[in-house]
């Protein structure tokens, strides 16, 4: 393990444990609130736990208990921290920002200068290396914050959401330059944009009230997720239920039959995608076809179709279909979907 | 369209803006008063006459003593107040900037039995040979007592609006205290600091009460600027007039310079360096 990772917070109400192998990247997702910038400045250094213990690459970083508290000072960690505001000391260059990581931890002058140019060239700004940060754009200056953080050469990089500031014309290029540097490096980066987890990291965290209520690989939590965060996520209906001897059903009135038995009561999971999900306004019923009835809650507009909500499910029709069969609020609809297009799963 | 002039006073009322000019007269109408007082063909040989050169050059002398002395230890206080919280910081920061309200002649009674030949230090003091009383010291002492405050709170300002974010940044980066303290800290606030250095000058180079009280008025030892100025009024006013005229130039000098270095403003004019582009948490 490149990390082991327990603390316990209890004026944050935080209580979270996980693991990082070398060289993986993991996503931390969750509402706002949910602990994840508690997390890492835990592993940064910057804030204490009231109880717990972590390691990094064998190096003790915190260990607290009731009776004695290690903790390691920030600089000796081995840490970096990406934050949302490249935050670059204004009153250096974009070189010496750079090389400001490198000379701290011993490097002389000259080889901390040249470790900083080959970032610079590295993230694309070697061109820019003299200017100070006031003369650089958002996304030139937190191109220059990556540099800074990786030629500090840390064990582990922070990344607190490092796009979320930028305009939406660099994020992507900005992005692309993090997979790149991120492959092959232990790396904890927070989100709140589904696209960084999906495209940065192996294993996602979403965390809830300072709580880890799902975590895996980002395929798996991606397809099965289990709470609705999860589900809004991987852009999936998730519908609970339980287990019943005709199949699943849900407290909706939902009804699918199983194709491998599941013992009477085992609480289940169903996925299914709102553009499987099909609208109409009466009840059809058929050879592995489920429907539910209800009034329709909400209907959005959402670029080239529309999103339909009800009965706890979204369907995603054409707009077309949403005037021929008059949807709008409060319109009895039933709401229906091939058995096929649904992953039933135990949680 | 294009030559309307938009002016600032269209939206105050008429009487506020006479009001303020009654105020601004009263401080520049006795200024220009005295600058009408000066006896110009004497005004060279009246401020270079010995007594009013040695003021002068004793002022100069124990003022920037005085602000060093303010440098190096309202620098630590400064960062002590801003960086931690301990219990009675509160009135532990009242009590420092205390010089700041209280009359310039209880400073001066309050040194005088701290270190004065009888005091609570200047007993032991006297042991040792060492009499601080009604010498330059003392004046060195009076003056950065009161100017001491100037530094501690501009300073103390300029570190909590910095922030602590980027001195974690740099702490993630690997920088040891001192570093951070020497390569961020004190780089991003060096506008406040030269500008409350500033401030500490000029308060030092007023300095009257504590000075006569602690130091007392003995020619080229302890007889500062301001001295000279009252007891020169007795015998010689155009003397007092010309020195106030001196004085009146550096406190214009010092207030041009304390305003360009306004920290982190931005809105200030020409900067001596580039204004750091703060970002705005």
């Amino acid at each position: 393990m490149s990390l082991t990772f327990r603390a316990l917070l209890p004026e944050r109400s935080f209580d979270v444990a996980f693991d990082l192998a070398p060289g993986e990247t993991l996503a931390v997702l969750g509402p706002n609130g949910a602990g994840k910038s508690t997390l890492l400045t835990l592993v940064a250094g910057l804030l204490a736990p009231a109880e717990g213990r972590a390691e990094l690459d064998g190096k003790v970083l915190f260990d607290v208990t009731a009776r004695r508290s290690v903790l390691t000072e920030p600089r000796h960690r081995g840490v970096s921290l990406l934050a949302q505001e490249a935050l670059l000391f204004p009153h250096l260059t974009a070189l010496e920002n750079v090389a400001f990581g490198p000379r701290s931890r011993g490097q002389h002058r000259a080889a901390a200068r040249s470790t900083a140019r080959d970032w610079l060239d590295r993230v694309g700004m070697g061109e820019l290396a003299s200017r100070r940060p006031s003369q650089l754009s958002g996304g030139q200056a937190q191109r220059v914050a990556v540099a800074r953080a990786l030629a500090a050469d840390p064990s582990l990089l922070l990344l607190d959401e490092p796009l979320a500031a930028l305009d939406v014309t660099v994020a992507p290029a900005l992005r692309t330059l993090l997979r790149d540097v991120l492959a092959d490096r232990s790396a904890i980066i927070v989100t709140h944009d589904p696209l960084d987890a999906f495209l940065l990291a192996d294993r996602v965290l979403i965390l809830e009230d300072g709580r880890i209520v799902e975590a895996g690989a980002t395929a798996h939590v991606l397809t099965r997720p289990v709470t609705p965060f999860g589900a809004r996520l991987a852009g999936l209906n998730l519908v609970e239920g339980q287990a019943t001897p005709a199949g699943f059903r849900a407290a909706n009135g939902l009804e699918v039959p199983l194709a491998e038995h599941a013992p009477v009561g085992a609480r289940l999971a169903l996925t299914v995608r709102p553009a499987d999900v099909a609208v109409s306004r009466r009840a059809e019923s058929g050879q592995g076809f489920s429907s539910v009835g209800a009034e329709i809650d909400d209907v959005e507009h959402r670029g080239d179709h529309v999103r339909v909500h009800a009965a706890g499910l979204a369907a995603d029709v054409a707009p077309a279909a949403v005037v021929a069969l008059g949807m709008a609020p409060g319109v009895p609809v039933f709401l229906g979907f091939r058995h096929e297009d649904a992953t039933v799963y135990p949680v | 369209m294009g030559d309307t002039v938009v002016r600032t006073t269209a939206a105050l009322p008429r009487w506020v803006v006479l009001i303020a000019v009654i105020g601004g007269l009263f401080v520049v109408v006795p200024l220009a008063a005295m600058a009408l007082r000066v006896d110009w063909p004497r005004f060279i040989p009246l401020v270079t006459s010995e007594s009013a050169e040695a003021a002068l050059l004793l002022s100069l002398r124990t003022s920037l003593t005085a602000t060093a002395l303010c440098i190096v230890f309202g620098v630590p206080m400064a960062l002590v107040l801003a960086r931690t919280s301990f219990r009675g910081q509160q009135v532990l920061r009242s009590l420092v900037l205390l010089p700041l309200v209280l009359p310039p002649v209880v400073g001066g009674i309050a040194l005088l039995y701290t270190f004065g030949r009888r005091g609570l230090l200047g007993s032991s003091l006297d042991v040792l040979g060492i009499d601080v009383a009604f010498s330059t010291t003392a004046v060195v002492m009076s003056q950065a007592f009161v100017a001491l405050p100037f530094l501690v709170l501009s300073l103390e300002g300029a570190l909590r609006s910095v922030g602590t974010r980027y001195e974690a940044v740099g702490a993630t980066l690997g920088a040891g205290r001192w570093t951070v303290l020497r390569r961020i800290t004190l780089p991003l606030v060096l506008p406040a600091l030269v500008s409350g250095s500033v401030l500490s000058f000029a308060r030092a180079l007023g300095e009257f009460g504590a000075t006569l009280t602690f130091a007392g008025s003995l020619q080229g030892t302890t007889r500062t600027l301001p001295l000279e100025v009252y007891l020169q009024r007795e015998t010689d006013p155009d003397a007092a007039v010309a020195l106030s005229l001196i004085l009146v130039l550096v406190a214009v000098a010092v207030v041009g310079v304390a305003h360009r270095v306004r920290p982190l403003d931005g809105a200030a004019g020409p900067l001596p360096f580039r204004a750091p582009a703060m970002a705005r948490p």
